[in-house]
């Protein structure tokens, strides 16, 4: 009996770190049509802002949900100003830029800390389950999900700017007419979506080994999980983290990790062929 | 000033004319002595595996200039020729042929995983170039041109999986890195665990790129085995030690590892992560012995931005100083009067003491060493003298057939 427990928190950890990751391009990609390349690299920034300030003597909370996210948000903020503004509807030059810039922000890590590992211990502790062990971490991750999950459905549908933001990603031309600066919404879109990844590498940081290219373990996968998703940045991003985070976990625990990850890649491609539009094309059609 | 393409014609003839008439000049005994031996180097200085090529290429640069000091070899100096691999495997085939055709190298050491020393193994076979690769790795490698001075697992898994199961008990759980180096030390962890009477309940592979591994962790608290023995590889993998620990199985469940500590993973984990985890390596930077402490001191001295000097550090040095050796023997830079030279038990005593050659599968019989992870650093438990690489002896003899070139996958 404990072990469906403990398998049912995997598949629980498995989809909330994916939502976690996938969040933040969801608004960049999914809302702005920006293939952000470099979105691996914002989740990379904020696993080091954390590891750098808790090593620092910042608290490690602090670390984790203020740091990373200001930071990464602020260079966000900066990179739109520079390269991204010019790239608005140019889907191809979009991804060659910000592929550029992935490249670039990992040496500038690297030059700094070298590509030695970083880290911090992972705070909280464990807890049993019969006579299994599991961490609070776990359950700490797959909060901050629902939390994240609240907090962008409760700023898109309910605040004077998640109503702009959306008709602006919708149709810049008629906003402008109504009096909203669309390069001002695009640019503090970006900067959001920035720092919601910026937390996520933070949040990753206790548990994950930290080097300068770290990111590309992630934008794949992220990618994957918000094409797979479909329009709908919420709804769809929290079908496709669930689905293919559900298929990788229970994979690798009935076969093994290689087949977990062939397994969610195989999903990929079936949901893809199957409902061109994404998840949310289908089944949340007009939702958030 | 114009210039004709009469003129270059005329230049270019009268210069190929001279050239040709006075080859003797350029000949000479008397010029020749001051001409450089040449040393290439090839290892990654940037991209993912930089943490562990720079502390080489450190390494290298103290031998070559020790060697220097001492008046060079054969009355020339020693020149370094490095190239910045820069974890690359393309730029490995490239620099290699670069290396040999153009820049005329007499030695080429470097090359850090085993793809990227197969990549350029063929090279320096084919252009008769000298080649040392100075890390540990699986085992095999049987090429009369090649000399391998790294450990294999039959000096240090063989050693490590006896202790950690005398320590903890017979039932073991291998998890590893999914390409050649895991799956290869895996068997070989297998090979051990059954000749001491274990048992291994599962043996997991995981991709380089595989960040998330609670479900193994889940697994193995299923399975309930008495040790895990782990040869995870590179930054994603360490995150497997950060969530054994906040699991709560720290200290349940000892580890052992064939990698873990290369890359100074003892000082960026947390003591309560990775205090009592096991590691067997040919050389610790702990290692007290005079020899191993003044290297340390010369490196750390020259480059205070050092990584930890682990056994691949260690081997590019005593690398350089066996093949050094060589030539002194040799008397002559001659390829095959050094590699002749080399198989007649060349030995040198390096920051891990005796280091000799082996002259039917150029691998070293050298010292290995048992470790604990205890505050941060290797505590060094045992050391064992001269073991022989007997993995690599089992299937490769040079001295029946010089000409074998194959990296043998040893059956077990």
């Amino acid at each position: 009996m404990a072990i469906y427990l403990i398998v049912a928190l995997d598949v629980l950890n498995g989809i909330s770190s994916l939502f976690l990751l996938c969040l933040g391009l969801a608004i960049i990609f999914g809302m702005m049509k920006i293939i952000n390349l470099a979105h691996g690299e914002f989740i990379m920034l904020g696993a080091y802002a954390t590891v750098i300030s808790a090593n620092a003597g910042v608290n490690i909370w602090i670390a984790m949900l203020i740091v990373a996210p200001l930071f990464v948000g602020l260079v966000g903020l900066v990179i739109e100003r520079c390269l991204i503004r010019f790239l608005y509807g140019r889907l191809v030059d979009s991804m060659l830029a910000t592929w550029g810039l992935s490249l670039l922000i990992i040496g500038i890590i690297t030059t700094i800390y070298g590509n030695t590992q970083q880290g911090v211990p992972t705070p909280l502790g464990g807890f049993s389950i019969g006579s299994y062990q599991s961490s609070y971490y776990t359950l700490f991750l797959a909060g901050m999900a629902i939390v994240m999950m609240a907090l962008v459905y409760g700023v898109m549908s309910y605040t004077r700017f998640g109503l702009i933001a959306r008709a602006t990603m919708q149709n810049p031309a008629m906003a402008a007419t109504l009096g909203v600066n669309p390069a001002r919404v695009y640019m503090s879109t970006f900067a959001v979506g920035a720092a919601v990844t910026g937390l996520a590498g933070g949040l990753l940081a206790p548990v994950s080994g930290i080097t300068p290219g770290m990111g590309g373990a992630y934008v794949a996968k992220a990618f994957m999980t918000v094409v797979g998703g479909g329009a709908a940045i919420l709804s769809g991003t929290m079908s496709a983290a669930s689905l293919f985070g559900a298929v990788n976990q229970i994979g690798a625990y009935f076969t093994t990790p290689v087949y977990g990850e062939v397994l969610v890649f195989t999903a990929a491609i079936v949901l893809i062929r199957l409902l061109p539009q994404g998840i949310s094309g289908r089944f949340f059609k007009g939702n958030l | 000033m114009t210039f004709s393409r009469r003129r270059f014609l005329q230049h270019s003839a009268i210069a190929t004319t001279t050239l040709m008439a006075a080859p003797a000049v350029f000949r000479s005994g008397a010029l020749a002595a001051e001409n450089p031996i040449v040393v290439g180097s090839l290892h990654d200085q940037s991209g993912p595996i930089a943490a562990s090529g720079t502390p080489m290429v450190y390494a290298l640069q103290l031998a070559v200039d020790e060697i220097n000091a001492g008046g060079g070899l054969l009355g020339r100096p020693l020149k370094v020729i490095h190239y910045d691999t820069q974890s690359n495997i393309q730029m490995y085939s490239q620099f290699a042929q670069q290396l040999a055709v153009k820049d005329k190298v007499d030695v080429v050491h470097g090359g850090i995983t085993s793809a990227s020393r197969e990549a350029v193994r063929p090279t320096f076979d084919r252009f008769k170039v000298l080649y040392f690769y100075n890390v540990l790795y699986e085992g095999g490698v049987c090429d009369r041109n090649t000399f391998c001075t790294g450990t294999t697992p039959a000096q240090t898994v063989e050693k490590l999986v006896p202790s950690a199961m005398k320590k903890a008990g017979k039932k073991a759980y291998i998890i590893a890195a999914d390409y050649n180096y895991g799956q290869i030390t895996a068997k070989w962890m297998t090979k051990y665990v059954k000749d001491n009477g274990g048992e291994v309940l599962s043996t997991d592979f995981f991709p380089l790129d595989v960040t998330n591994f609670g479900t193994t962790i889940s697994k193995i608290q299923a399975a309930k085995p008495d040790i895990i023995l782990s040869a995870l590889v590179g930054g994603n993998h360490t995150a497997f030690y950060r969530q054994w620990t906040s699991a709560g199985m720290k200290g349940k469940i000892p580890i052992a590892s064939t990698t873990f500590g290369l890359v100074n993973e003892p000082s960026t984990l947390d003591a309560a992560e990775s205090d009592s985890i096991l590691g067997a390596y040919g050389y610790f930077e702990e290692l007290t012995t005079p020899a191993s402490k003044t290297f340390v001191e010369k490196i750390k001295k020259a480059h205070s931005d050092t990584p930890y000097i682990s056994e691949l550090a260690a081997c590019t040095y005593e690398g350089v100083m066996l093949w050094a050796a060589g030539v002194k023997k040799a008397a002559s830079i001659d390829r095959m009067k050094v590699i002749e030279a080399l198989e007649d038990s060349v030995a040198f005593d390096g920051p891990s003491g005796k280091v000799s050659l082996d002259k039917a599968t150029h691998h070293t019989t050298r010292n290995a060493f048992l470790a604990e992870v205890k505050d941060r650093k290797w505590s060094v438990l045992e050391s064992y003298s001269d073991v022989k690489p007997a993995d690599t002896a089992s299937v490769c003899d040079l001295v029946k057939n010089p000409t074998d070139t194959k990296q043998y996958i040893i059956s077990l």
